[in-house]
């Protein structure tokens, strides 16, 4: 194990890093503000992945339009899905919500694969995010360097909106006390549903990358980062965004480094995310950056 | 809710009857095919190569339309289980096209096999598939033969004196053709140095390829899917891995060169059959009318299954047509003999109830894939 | 137990029940059986899930995980070593294993056992923890085991999986085995620990208070769903004469949850409902993915439409009858009784 190879796999870890922590994002807003793990966030990455090879591929739209377009669409599907499966669900038990949740996943992973078929689509990657750069024998492709260039700017973003506008101190709000943001009048509904519009927004955004970086798609490839980035948001401590990423990082470079330390352990990779959490919420339940489960912030 | 879901039971139970309701002259398949699921890609795939050899010879001698009866298995032993029950006991099917993976095929086969139907599958390789039963048989070859070919084309073409492995761990047909090549390569002198382990979920190989790279081998073996191989080319060229790459029959499809582009430039593998090379009439005839209908040229899995098609219905119009008997169904796909399938020509060993045809090497060459060599067995 | 009028019923319906069965196995069809003894089988993996997520309120998503150990331990004893010994062909089996070889019964009860064990110790890391995280722990613990099956080639032979098990399940090995299970569940149920389960479902704050010790409350449900789970899992094995790591994927959960929801969180009568109607629908729902002519109209079937609806179904239960068909109430003779008299007063 020479330093070129340990750079080499610091600099995936940290790409795949990023894409885990901007789905983390959207499973940690969610889980702030109406205490639900959205079991059917990972599937919107996938429906952000069709909807731009359809735009691409199907509509011919240049790849910018597409992507904005899909980013755009993919956060509609989640505030769609908020309206029609979780809103009834406000005031019932959050275990319903959660039984809930994982029947919408499963109708977006089902229905998708009756309109797109199983069959693996070859996902257009523009020419701009393809190639890559050697120095000195550490090969960065393009798509390494670009991905948490992307999710830091997107990062910094929504900070930017969670700390300096008017909906974003809803949002942190509602994550504080739900009943008194209600009383005093805030519409908590559109709030809401601006948080899945955000989260959905991300995770289409982190399922376009995903798929730049590995360019086969198919409707059921939302749930394994889904499931971990979800581990990522709950490692980072549940309610914080900047958690949320800094989970996301530590999944993705210690999923990486684990491999290609012991690559005897690599079948166990999918599996580390989750032992991970479990020996977290074991011995610190908050998280890194959390405070109390039961009174999230971002 | 306790009416809402008693009245939906009672519509369920009359649609059920609606579209059992059969007519005369009739010759009814059973087709069972993960459709959806983790597998879904190759049923798909299937499905459409079985439709369009249907649409292609749609009658049986004495002019009975052959019904196909097609059932979603999901990819699981136990809806195949169902399903094949469902099928023979239910259906009445005269014979069974299905599965796609060994897995799920052996889990339906000791039904198949108690009610005496012929069960015919397009593409499941394991050897034990068919081992010790009597009515199932298969239109593809292998594992052990075509690990061997490859193994072969390896040691003999390439003169590769060492080799790596990736194995997609959580697919016996990944592990199975990797064992059948490790075997065959190290008895031909070549030497293994690098075997590295890998999920279907799995997108990212930079661990793997850093570990090959410091290991030098002269080839890379690599019996997986077609997404997975493109990916893992993709990755593999992008850190600087050159050494050839070399797969098995799962890597055969348009998407392979849609999703690893430059990177599977050269990538060679065994497969069932080439278009171009040693074709038989049927193959010309199946590829023009798949192209028209679907766009693309077929897959392996499409190819196979309709094979497995073509091969059921000569032997029901040799079993006498209308009126065939599945045991005699049996006996004449057992006996099905230098047939001009669509994949090459096939003899199915009355024994064994496994085909015996060639395998073809391709290679990935300016985009296209191209004929390099036939091996007999 | 007494001979009073409500135990001679229960046994009177239990002879009534295998009556059916007798009858079943020789006049119906061998599919018709068959989807008999997947529902059968259900019935005990659902009513086990039930007696944790729905009594006792934890809710987990780990019965994938028992169901694999209980059918991979199964398995590898019903097995001849001369079996293992062609189908291991990567790497040998561990030799200890690869020599054991006893009849179904034991086998059977053994793979309970174990899986039992299994859910013992996962208990005590997974129960500090409640909720939503609960749900996440225990479906990372499904996940685990699949992947641990996949990767201890030497004891499971990885993905090739186990092949050619015996076949010794029947509809009689399942129909015994469910009404051991529905009986000891429904007197956990009926008893002061199924009191006490219910009291942490309904405010475990309060049941620590009152002085219930909730872990233990939480295991007793947990064990016990875990040795049925893991015995449906050797009779799964039994019957499918094949597994690998993939039969024991979160699908196989979702079936469960599916039907403990449809049948009402809590209720083992609606339980059995439950399971009769989605193992029974799903057969039946292929239906949708048939091509069909109703009055005239050609509609062409839709792979995949099956899961669809399921999952819409699933859905709109939630939203529009969160209950499911029983709720939290259970069948009873009592009850029967009181509502004919109250007909005839």
């Amino acid at each position: 194990m020479n330093l070129t190879i340990v750079l080499q796999q610091l600099v995936n870890g940290i790409s795949l890093g990023s894409l885990y922590g901007l789905v983390a994002i959207g499973y940690t807003m969610v889980y702030g503000v109406i205490r639900l793990i959205n079991f059917a966030h990972g599937d919107i990455m996938m429906v952000g992945m069709y909807f731009a090879f359809t735009g691409i591929a199907m509509l011919f739209l240049p790849w910018w339009a597409a992507f904005l377009l899909s980013m755009l669409a993919s956060a509609l599907v989640g505030v769609i899905i908020d309206r029609v499966a979780y809103k009834p669900l406000r005031n019932a038990s959050r275990i319903s919500a959660l039984i809930t949740a994982i029947g919408v996943s499963f109708f977006l992973e089902n229905s998708f694969l009756v309109i797109y078929g199983g069959v693996p689509k070859a996902f257009p990657v523009p020419s701009v995010f393809g190639g890559a750069i050697n120095i000195h024998g550490v090969i960065f492709p393009n798509i390494a360097i670009i991905t948490p260039i992307v999710a830091m700017i997107f990062l910094m973003i929504l900070l930017f909106i969670l700390h300096k506008t008017k909906y974003g101190m809803a949002m942190r709000a509602l994550s504080f006390d739900f009943e008194t943001v209600r009383i005093m009048g805030v519409n908590v509904d559109l709030v809401i549903s601006m948080v899945f519009a955000i989260g959905s927004f991300l995770a289409a955004l982190s399922g376009i990358f995903w798929a730049m970086r590995y360019p086969a798609i198919n409707p059921l490839i939302g749930i394994m980062p889904g499931l971990k980035a979800f581990a990522a948001a709950v490692l980072g401590g549940i309610g914080s965004v900047t958690g949320a990423a800094i989970g996301g990082f530590i999944i993705g470079i210690s999923e990486i480094l684990v491999v290609a330390l012991f690559p005897s352990l690599a079948g166990y990779k999918d599996a580390f995310a989750f032992l991970f959490l479990i020996f977290v919420l074991l011995f610190k339940p908050t998280g890194i950056m959390g405070e109390d489960l039961e009174r999230g912030r971002f | 809710m306790k009416r809402l879901l008693s009245s939906l039971v009672a519509v369920l139970v009359a649609l059920t009857f609606l579209a059992n309701a059969s007519l005369a002259g009739e010759v009814k398949v059973g087709v069972v095919l993960p459709m959806t699921g983790l597998v879904a890609a190759f049923g798909q795939s299937a499905w459409k190569g079985i439709k369009l050899a249907q649409s292609m010879e749609p009658k049986t001698k004495n002019g009975c339309k052959v019904k196909l009866i097609l059932l979603d298995n999901k990819g699981m032993k136990v809806e195949t289980a169902n399903a094949v029950s469902k099928l023979i006991t239910d259906n009445h099917v005269r014979a069974i096209i299905g599965a796609i993976t060994s897995s799920d095929t052996m889990a339906g086969a000791p039904i198949a096999e108690k009610h005496h139907i012929p069960m015919i599958t397009s593409s499941a390789t394991n050897p034990l598939v068919t081992k010790g039963k009597k009515y199932i048989s298969r239109a593809c070859f292998i594992d052990p033969f075509q690990g061997a070919v490859a193994a072969k084309y390896a040691r003999n073409k390439l003169h590769a004196k060492t080799a790596a492995v990736m194995i997609e761990r959580d697919q016996d047909y990944s592990v199975g053709l990797a064992h059948a090549f490790i075997k065959a390569f190290k008895k031909l002198g070549g030497k293994i140095v690098a075997v590295e382990f890998f999920q279907s979920t799995d997108q990212d190989y930079s661990a793997q390829i850093s570990d090959i790279k410091a290991k030098h081998p002269d080839i890379i073996y690599m019996p997986s899917y077609y997404q997975e191989i493109a990916l893992f080319a993709r990755q593999a060229r992008q850190y600087g891995l050159k050494q050839p790459i070399l797969a098995g029959d799962g890597a055969e499809a348009e998407a392979l060169i849609k999703i690893g582009g430059k990177a599977v430039e050269g990538l060679t593998f065994t497969t069932h059959f080439d278009p171009h090379a040693a074709a038989t009439p049927l193959t010309v005839k199946f590829i023009k009318l798949y192209e028209k209908k679907y766009g693309t040229p077929p897959d392996a899995m499409a190819a196979l299954g309709a094979d497995a098609y073509f091969i059921l219905v000569q032997a029901i119009n040799k079993a006498g047509g209308c009126n065939a008997k599945p045991e005699k169904i049996n006996y004449y796909i057992r006996h099905t003999k230098n047939f001009k399938g669509v994949t090459g020509t096939i003899t199915i060993d009355p024994k064994t109830g496994n085909a015996i045809k060639s395998a073809v090497i391709r290679k990935v060459k300016n985009g296209k894939f191209v004929y390099v060599t036939t091996v007999n067995p | 137990m007494k001979l009073d009028r409500n135990n001679i019923l229960t046994a009177l319906s239990i002879a009534l029940f295998f009556l059916f069965v007798w009858w079943a196995n020789h006049h119906l069809t061998s599919y018709a059986v068959r989807i008999w003894e997947d529902t059968l089988i259900f019935l005990m993996l659902s009513a086990g899930y039930n007696l944790i997520n729905g009594v006792t309120g934890q809710f987990s998503l780990e019965p994938n995980g028992f169901v694999a150990i209980g059918a991979y331990v199964t398995a590898i004893l019903i097995l001849t070593p001369a079996q293992k010994e062609s189908m291991f062909i990567i790497e040998p089996m561990v030799p200890w294993l690869a020599n054991l070889h006893m009849s179904f019964l034991p086998a059977l009860i053994i793979g309970g056992i174990v899986t039992a064990i299994v859910g013992f110790l996962l208990g005590f890391p997974v129960f500090r923890v409640r909720g939503d995280y609960l749900a996440i722990v225990t479906l990372g613990f499904g996940l685990t085991i699949r992947v641990v099956s996949n990767n201890t080639i030497t004891i499971t032979n990885g993905s090739l999986g186990l092949k050619g098990i015996p076949t010794y399940t029947n509809i009689w090995w399942c129909a015994v085995w469910v009404v051991i299970a529905m009986i000891v569940i429904m007197r956990i149920v009926d008893s002061a620990f199924g009191r006490a389960m219910k009291a942490i479902r309904d405010d475990e704050d309060a049941a620590i208070a009152m002085g219930i010790n909730t872990l233990w409350m939480k295991q007793i449900a947990f064990v016990t769903a875990a040795f049925f789970e893991g015995v449906g899992g050797g009779l799964l094995a039994s019957l499918i004469t094949i597994i690998s790591p993939t039969v024991f994927t979160f699908f196989l959960t979702f079936e469960l949850l599916i039907i403990i929801v449809v049948g009402g969180l809590g209720s083992m009568t609606g339980t059995a409902i439950a399971t009769v109607l989605v193992v029974w629908g799903s057969e039946l729902l292929r239906v949708v993915e048939q091509p069909m002519n109703i009055f005239g109209l050609h509609i062409p079937g839709i792979p995949g439409m099956r899961m669809v609806v399921f999952s819409i179904l699933l859905i709109v239960i939630m939203i529009f009858a969160r209950e499911g068909i029983m709720g939290q109430k259970e069948f009873s003779w009592d009850w029967l009784f009181n509502k004919f008299k109250g007909k005839r007063a």
